[in-house]
């Protein structure tokens, strides 16, 4: 589903990435490690061109992404991405930070399609009656597309226990709530993929669990996930490929059991002696 | 100060029998149509302005914007209003042969003039949004300009109120110089009741008692806005 090409990231003159190569099938969930300062975030901020990669291809659903020439926003719909520090709409409701992006979209295809129609129907006055063009159904209003949205986003919230919460605002949600709030908000565009940079980093201990436990029930649903992390225990229990990421470069990929049983990089013994100690 | 209490009366006869409040009122409109009129018109432009200044640069189209709007910028903060008024009145209008009266062209003038300052209020406010709020906007698929309008500049605008009050204030009280080009303001209305009577000590200090008045309400004015927009930021 995803393909990475030598992807290539420097900002300035320091090269952050340095050809990476990976293919990512529908259903993988693959977890990212490495040390700080390798270019794990920078990867998978690049992988939905949060930064614009500066060479390589991303072959995303059959398009290159990292073409600046397609409408990205178009594909990051299709790939949605939960951050560190939440980024939640902080002049938004709960509920609103959920329904906003579904509804807005879908709103603006629905005055693309009326704007199509009025421009049909101001033809068609010109054309003979045989080949007047046909409108361009619409099947949905404005509040039927709000109501959904909304409809939608309570049952995701009831999803994850936060119903009460739904009108309230976000400075007012806990760490772990928050960032639930967050990975459903990205599950409430229909995602084929979600990317998780360090998702957990910014919680405090004890509101990992709630997360983590989230994201395990996702996996077992069998949504396409990219996780960069440092809980290595959550590596090891729902990867079914974990990548080590040093100096720009993928080191080793494998399946958690080789990756942590077996290591074969020194660079990564030498890194895992270090976290798993 | 000796006849101050006839001072007084000269200035209410001439104030109340001689229809000097008509004027007055008229000023007073025409001073707060003008700031109001002023301050959207410059909302409008310092947002556009700011929001330009803050696009990445690395595609041609953006940095030609912004080399306009920092030459626009420059412009209106490096000369006075008075100078840009007299420009505008007797050397733009005519010679584009458009009509306009002083107070039309004053509205134009303080809402160019203000969208100047304000660009740079709304840029500061802009740049004092996280960052990660317009990254989570773009990575549920929102547009630039979408995330902008409905997150960004929401949350920029509530941090600059403040200063955007003060803007305003300022612009209330930089009105006072529109009789340049044949605008009748508070000011001119008052000059007027005191060329009528030979006697300016009690009109120019009712001015300023308006004029202070006007201030006091803004300011209360948008205490009251802020505090409704700090809603959100309200923990539990």
């Amino acid at each position: 589903m995803i393909e990475v090409i030598n992807l290539e990231k420097h900002f300035g003159d320091s090269k952050v990435l340095k050809g990476i190569n990976i293919t990512i099938e529908k259903g993988d969930i693959v977890v990212v490690i490495g040390p700080s300062g390798s270019g794990k975030s920078t990867f998978l901020r690049c992988l939905n061109c949060m930064e614009d990669p500066t060479g390589g291809q991303i072959i995303f659903n059959g398009v290159d992404i990292a073409d600046m020439k397609v409408d990205i926003n178009v594909h990051r719909r299709r790939m949605g991405m939960v951050f560190q520090h939440f980024n939640l709409f902080s002049n938004k409701t709960v509920i609103q930070n959920i329904m906003l992006a579904p509804v807005l979209i879908q709103c603006q295809e629905l005055r693309r399609a009326k704007r199509r129609n009025l421009w049909i129907r101001c033809s068609n006055l010109f054309r003979k009656a045989e080949n007047k063009r046909e409108l361009v159904a619409i099947g949905t209003t404005r509040a039927q597309i709000k109501a959904k949205a909304r409809a939608d986003a309570l049952s995701l919230l009831k999803r994850i226990g936060l119903e009460d919460k739904a009108e309230v605002y976000p400075s007012t949600l806990s760490g772990g709530q928050k960032q639930r709030v967050a990975i459903i908000r990205s599950l409430a565009m229909n995602p084929d993929v979600i990317l998780f940079d360090e998702p957990t980093s910014a919680l405090d201990p004890e509101m990992v669990g709630e997360v983590l436990d989230l994201m395990k029930a996702l996996a077992r649903e069998g949504m396409t996930m990219i996780i960069v992390t440092h809980e290595m225990g959550f590596a090891r229990e729902v990867a079914n490929r974990v990548l080590f990421i040093d100096d720009g470069r993928i080191l080793e990929s494998a399946p958690p059991e080789e990756f942590f049983g077996a290591p074969k990089n020194p660079r990564l013994k030498e890194f895992l002696s270090k976290v798993l100690a | 100060m000796g006849n101050f209490p006839q001072k007084v009366d000269r200035f209410i006869e001439s104030f109340i029998a001689q229809n000097g409040y008509v004027r007055v009122l008229e000023g007073l409109r025409n001073t707060l149509l003008i700031a109001v009129c002023g301050l959207l018109i410059g909302i409008l432009i310092g947002t556009v302005i700011a929001t330009v200044r803050v696009i990445p640069k690395y595609k041609r189209l953006p940095r030609i914007l912004n080399g306009f709007c920092s030459f626009y910028v420059g412009l209106f903060r490096g000369t006075p209003i008075v100078v840009q008024l007299l420009v505008f009145y007797y050397v733009m209008l005519p010679l584009m042969g458009i009509r306009m009266t002083g107070v039309q062209v004053s509205m134009l003038v303080f809402g160019l003039n203000s969208g100047a300052y304000i660009s740079e209020i709304m840029r500061s406010g802009i740049l004092s949004v996280d960052p990660g709020q317009m990254e989570g906007g773009r990575a549920v698929g929102l547009s630039f300009g979408t995330t902008m309008i409905r997150i960004v500049i929401p949350q920029a605008v509530k941090n600059i109120l403040p200063t955007l009050g003060n803007e305003f204030i300022a612009l209330i009280k930089e009105t006072s110089v529109v009789s340049f080009v044949g605008a009748a303001d508070l000011y001119v209305a008052f000059s007027y009741i005191g060329s009528n009577t030979y006697e300016f000590m009690v009109p120019y200090l009712v001015m300023a008692v308006i004029y202070i008045l006007l201030v006091l309400i803004i300011s209360t004015g948008i205490r009251i806005m802020e505090r409704s927009l700090r809603r959100s930021d309200r923990s539990h």
